[in-house]
């Protein structure tokens, strides 16, 4: 469960509801494997990643990350439920796909860094705090299930 | 980890426009940092935090100014950071886990101001020249 004020819920759905899913979540992790491209390991079927403009242009990883934000969308209205919310994906990335929970740090971490590069100067450090608390609530949810 | 000349060449071609607004990307930096990570106000009992403070905004432009010395010796950021890597070390001694937390949102505030210049591949470039300064500060540790 993660604890947002009720002004922190409010910035946080106000600014969602004006986010390109589609366009942010593959931004998202097309950043994700150019900044930290040992993440990379994960997406061998994914053809060319071979450099920054191969990777942002590469059309799986679009698509993934249209997926992988639409989820994150879910957390959000989900909010008082993050476990329950997240229980079977979680189970997913730990018998299945094997992910390091660390990465779920990085992407949160690197959605911040998108979300405030399309928003500017609306991206307070207010909103900003809002959503660290969401992407680390999300994070902490996905890794609750792996043992 | 050391940076390449592409690198090199992303970090001091942004540096111009983000040092004409240093005080302000400083005092945002800071205000950013205290609002995600409130434990690092653990730091400064001393300050007033109050966003656009006075104590803000002279550390702020501090810590720009510190990374600013780091650009501009880029290929030797340990020889310019040496004695503030020798102040974090015996004096400051901030746990080595905040600099991650900084360089972050430093970056988040540089995004927000420079969305156009701020792509993909400066992101990298960036992210790991942060990580080389912090770990220059963080050398003398132990």
């Amino acid at each position: 469960m993660v604890h947002l004020t009720a002004d922190e819920k409010a910035a946080v759905s106000g600014l969602w509801g004006k986010v390109n899913v589609d366009e942010v979540g593959g931004e998202a992790l097309g950043r994700l494997l150019v900044v930290y491209p040992w993440t990379q390991r994960f997406f061998t079927s994914f053809g060319d990643l071979s450099n920054a403009a191969a990777v942002m242009g590469n059309s799986k990883v679009k698509a993934h990350g249209k997926k992988v934000l639409n989820s994150f969308g879910e957390g959000l209205k989900n909010l008082d439920n993050l476990k329950g919310t997240f229980a079977s994906l979680s189970e997913l990335h730990c018998d299945k796909l094997h992910v390091d929970p660390e990465n779920f740090k990085l992407l949160g971490n690197v959605l911040v860094v998108v979300l405030a590069r399309h928003f500017g100067k609306e991206f307070t450090p207010q909103v900003q705090g809002a959503f660290q608390k969401l992407a680390l609530g999300v994070a902490t949810a996905l890794a609750h299930k792996y043992h | 980890m050391s940076l390449t000349r592409a690198e090199r060449n992303i970090i001091v071609s942004m540096w111009g426009k983000i040092a004409a607004q240093a005080d302000a990307i400083g005092t945002e930096t800071l205000e950013r940092l205290f609002a995600s990570y409130p434990q690092t106000t653990t730091y400064f009992p001393h300050f007033d935090l109050h966003p656009g403070s006075a104590h803000l905004r002279s550390h702020g432009s501090k810590v720009v100014s510190a990374v600013g010395d780091a650009v501009k010796n880029i290929d030797d950021i340990a020889s310019a950071l040496s004695k503030l890597g020798e102040l974090h070390a015996y004096i400051l001694r901030v746990d080595p886990v905040n600099f991650k937390l900084l360089a972050h949102c430093l970056l988040v505030t540089v995004a927000s101001h420079f969305p156009a210049d701020f792509t993909a591949d400066a992101h990298a470039a960036w992210d790991k020249f942060l990580s080389v300064v912090s770990s220059v500060l963080t050398e003398k540790y132990r």
